[in-house]
């Protein structure tokens, strides 16, 4: 019985035919595969908006050919309103939040490797794994929709605030039945993620192999579990806002909406609302997902520098204890964001103080990264350079933090391009650096192809310098009180700036640009990539036991039992310098973890 | 690669500190009399965020530097004090960092918000709109008339929905679209809404504060320096965001005194 008790059967029989085996697949990795798709879509569709925004923010009076067939109305001649400016951030801001860096290093590398890692066969609830990868197509289908209908998309930016977002049309274009099908998509998302975490938390819990003791699970596994948590209590305080938005915009309800709004000449119906509730509710979600973006890809980074290194971290404890602190600090901290909202300034005083103490777990964790490196021997392959920007990138955006933490600056920078400088550089291109490098990582195992090396690291070296190219200046135009969200810049203090956003927009177009190589590099291994081997990174964990790409049901017929820690790294094994979490042999020599 | 690799990282950390330690891209010349604790702690946190960036930065470079490239096989060590000595790092100066901007950095936010206005204290009510700022004064009876949001008529200039036939303290109000003050007086200014979200920043006064619909804010500060300085919209209120500003225009109390005459004189 305690053999085979984990996994008495399988979860489910093999699949048969395409439509089973590839569109509506109950396998893991198969879902696995389809959410990095997805998000593969919504990222270039993302860089292309952004593309347009920042063409637009420096040469407004020349048209972008072609781009009056997607909006005749928002794009006359190929010129950018400022209306369909701000559709265009909307969007932007939507596509890469929610199907980006939620999808990718949290879905989509999750859902492959979390049930490898931990030696089960699949997912707990397989057809809730399948339902929840739908339900996010079907959000971004409906988000998609919106750049397609008379009305064009929302403007009211990502973070939708009331009552611009709640009291429809009258408050600009985009603004009816745009924003309505921005709501019904968000509300759609959240469920999709609900349900991915708590399969996640399920079968974290429930399916480990036997001897895969909690301690024993992989750094990311950890992460991925720990953002599960944090996204089961997110997502739930996100939805019913969503649909407190949608009641208030078409079943004449007043959640956000106060008395007395006159828009656009018209007294709006409503009465009894406080557009800080949708703050509250929002930023209740909207910090946490900060965290939901750059955990998994702290974890997946972790997961790829101990292989890299070839020793394991200082301490993989602390870092899981140092993540685990983070998220529960997320919840006490979505204030920052409203310091300037007119609430109790005292308020402002109490959110400040554990937003600026996450600093303590976020440094221990970077001091253990960069304190592992001393000793190591490292690697520095795709993934590998891939990881260590990341380390770089997650210390730039981290200190830009120190101060939009403190309530007293945020009275300047608030609203500027310092804070856009600040979570593009943590929560975006930092997130994105962890799945590049899983991408580098992982590819061979998904695919059964190996990644090419010299393109990965082309791929590298544009990414990294253009990105710091982009995003660094924004702190400057911050300081000196660069205004966000604005299509043009007509004040008498923006203009002289304008060197700066064209140095900005010529290393985005280039920088974009250098995103196609990785495309390229995709499409071309997973046809024509070297086959990979099973363990071509010599790795440690069980997903390196299993075959490129791994059959449907993971580990054959056969349960893994798992003997070690997962790490056993730098020291004297039977085939190198490591030795496998499912081999029985003990390590000699090696190196504390 | 891994030496390439710390020299491209020496110099990003370089060249992005250089604007900075130049001062080339700074917040302008401060015109109010609670600027300077804000900027204090913002040149303190700039120093210390500079040092953790560029410490943290240079080490990542320095170890990448040392222990790439070598021999496969090669056997690998760890600091001997482990992660104790992070974690104690981390703790002692991250630790006493935020102790020290917590508390310090207070003071700044404080002296904006929870002192309360001096009652001689000019008032204003500013009032924001999709994409205008109004001003309105007291006129000499000091007391604002009511608003009735459903007597907005822009087309007839009645901007906030004064009713002067039917509320006394309506009839001598003076409403501006630039907002003109006296230099070095302190003005309590009352912050409303008329449609959605907007926001009011002037970078050199180092103000800035949303309106939010149903809730009436209010703000105080003093200028110091006469001149004329842009306000401009900071929260996303719809398409022409970009394009919503107005005035601030500090004059002498002389000045200010005919500006004011010239107002009720209009009005």
């Amino acid at each position: 019985m305690e053999e085979t008790s984990v996994q008495p059967t399988h979860v489910h029989a093999p699949p048969q035919g395409f439509l089973w085996k590839h569109v509506f697949s109950l396998d893991h990795k198969v879902i696995g595969k389809q959410y990095y798709a997805l998000a593969l879509v919504a990222v270039f569709t993302g860089m292309f908006l952004s593309w347009l925004m920042r063409f637009h923010l420096v040469w407004p009076n020349t048209p972008i050919p072609g781009l009056q067939f997607l909006s005749k109305v928002g794009a006359p001649g190929g010129l950018i309103t400022p209306e369909y400016y701000l559709s265009l951030l909307t969007m932007h801001g939507t596509l890469m939040v929610f199907f980006v860096l939620t999808n990718a290093p949290f879905a989509a590398f999750g859902n492959y490797f979390l049930p490898i890692q931990i030696g089960a066969e699949d997912m707990a609830f397989p057809r809730f794994n399948m339902m929840s990868f739908w339900t996010t197509f079907l959000a971004f289908l409906v988000l998609m929709l919106a750049f397609f209908i008379p009305d064009g998309p929302p403007i009211s930016g990502w973070t939708a605030y009331a009552p611009l977002s709640a009291v429809g049309g009258d408050a600009g274009p985009g603004l009816a039945w745009g924003q309505n099908l921005w709501a019904i998509s968000i509300a759609i998302f959240c469920a999709g993620s609900l349900l991915g975490a708590l399969n996640f938390i399920a079968t974290t819990i429930d399916l480990r192999a036997k001897g895969m003791t909690f301690m024993r699970m992989p750094i990311c596994t950890w992460a991925w579990f720990i953002t599960s948590c944090i996204a089961l209590l997110a997502f739930a305080v996100l939805l019913p806002a969503c649909i407190l938005l949608i009641l208030d915009r078409t079943a004449g309800t007043s959640f956000f909406i106060p008395s007395g709004l006159v828009v656009s000449d018209h007294l709006q119906p409503h009465s009894g609302g406080s557009p800080l509730l949708w703050q509250h509710l929002f930023w209740f979600f909207g910090h946490p997902e900060v965290y939901i973006a750059i955990l998994p890809a702290a974890g997946i980074v972790s997961h790829i520098l101990i292989n890299s290194m070839r020793k394991p971290l200082l301490s993989a404890k602390v870092i899981i204890y140092s993540m685990m602190s983070i998220g529960f600090l997320s919840y006490m901290v979505w204030g920052h964001h409203m310091f300037l909202s007119g609430m109790n300034p005292a308020s402002g005083l109490a959110f400040s103080f554990p937003t600026l103490t996450i600093t303590i777990p976020a440094t221990i964790i970077t001091l253990i990264w960069i304190g592992s490196l001393y000793g190591a021997n490292l690697r520095m392959d795709s993934a590998s350079l891939f990881a260590l920007g990341f380390i770089s990138m997650f210390v730039t955006g981290g200190v830009s933090g120190f101060f939009l933490a403190q309530p007293s600056l945020d009275i300047y920078l608030h609203g500027t391009y310092f804070v856009v400088g600040h979570f593009h550089m943590v929560m975006g291109v930092a997130a994105l650096f962890g799945v590049f490098a899983a991408t580098y990582f992982w590819f061979g195992k998904m695919t059964g192809h190996m990644m090419n090396e010299t393109l990965g690291k082309v791929h590298f070296w544009l990414t990294f310098i253009g990105t710091y190219c982009i995003f660094m200046p924004f702190h400057y135009l911050g300081l000196v009180g660069n205004i966000r969200r604005y299509s043009s810049f007509v004040n008498d203090f923006m203009g002289p700036l304008m060197p700066l956003h064209k140095f900005i927009t010529i290393a985005a177009l280039c920088t974009g640009a250098a995103q196609f190589i990785f495309l390229f590099n995709l499409v071309y291994s997973r046809f024509k990539g070297p086959k990979a081997p099973d363990n071509p990174w010599q790795g440690t964990t069980l997903e390196w036991t299993v075959p490129s790409p791994p059959p449907w049901n993971n580990f054959g017929d056969t349960h893994p039992i798992v003997y070690h820690d997962p790490y056993q790294y730098g020291v004297k094994g039977s085939k190198g310098d490591f030795i496998m979490q499912d081999s029985p042999e003990q390590a000699t020599g090696g190196v504390a973890g | 690669m891994g030496k390439f690799f710390a020299v491209v990282l020496v110099i990003i950390a370089l060249v992005s500190a250089y604007p900075i330690v130049t001062h080339k891209y700074a917040p302008p010349v401060d015109i109010s009399t609670h600027g300077h604790a804000i900027d204090e702690q913002l040149a303190d946190t700039m120093a210390e965020a500079g040092l953790a960036f560029l410490g943290a930065q240079l080490l990542l470079a320095f170890f990448i530097w040392k222990f790439s490239g070598r021999k496969e096989g090669e056997k690998v060590s760890a600091i001997p004090s482990g992660a104790k000595i992070m974690v104690a790092a981390a703790f002692i100066f991250v630790g006493t960092e935020v102790l020290a901007l917590g508390v310090f950095g207070q003071k700044a936010w404080a002296s904006v918000y929870f002192t309360a206005p001096a009652a001689d204290a000019l008032q204003v009510q500013a009032q924001a709109g999709q994409f205008a700022f109004y001003f309105r004064y007291p006129g000499p009876d000091g007391k604002f008339g009511p608003l009735h949001p459903d007597k907005i008529d822009e087309g007839n200039a009645n901007f906030f929905g004064l009713d002067p036939a039917n509320d006394v303290e309506s009839r001598d109000d003076v409403v501006a679209a630039e907002m003109a003050i006296p230099v070095n007086k302190e003005i309590h200014m009352l912050m409303h809404a008329k449609d959605v979200g907007h926001s009011f920043f002037i970078r050199e006064l180092r103000i800035q504060q949303d309106f939010v619909p149903g809730l009436d804010l209010s703000l105080h500060f003093t200028a110091t320096k006469i001149g004329k300085y842009e306000i401009v919209c900071t929260q996303l209120c719809g398409l022409g965001h970009y394009n919503m500003k107005a005035y601030l225009n500090v004059l002498s109390q002389e000045d200010f005194d005919k500006w004011m005459k010239e107002k009720i004189a209009e009005q």
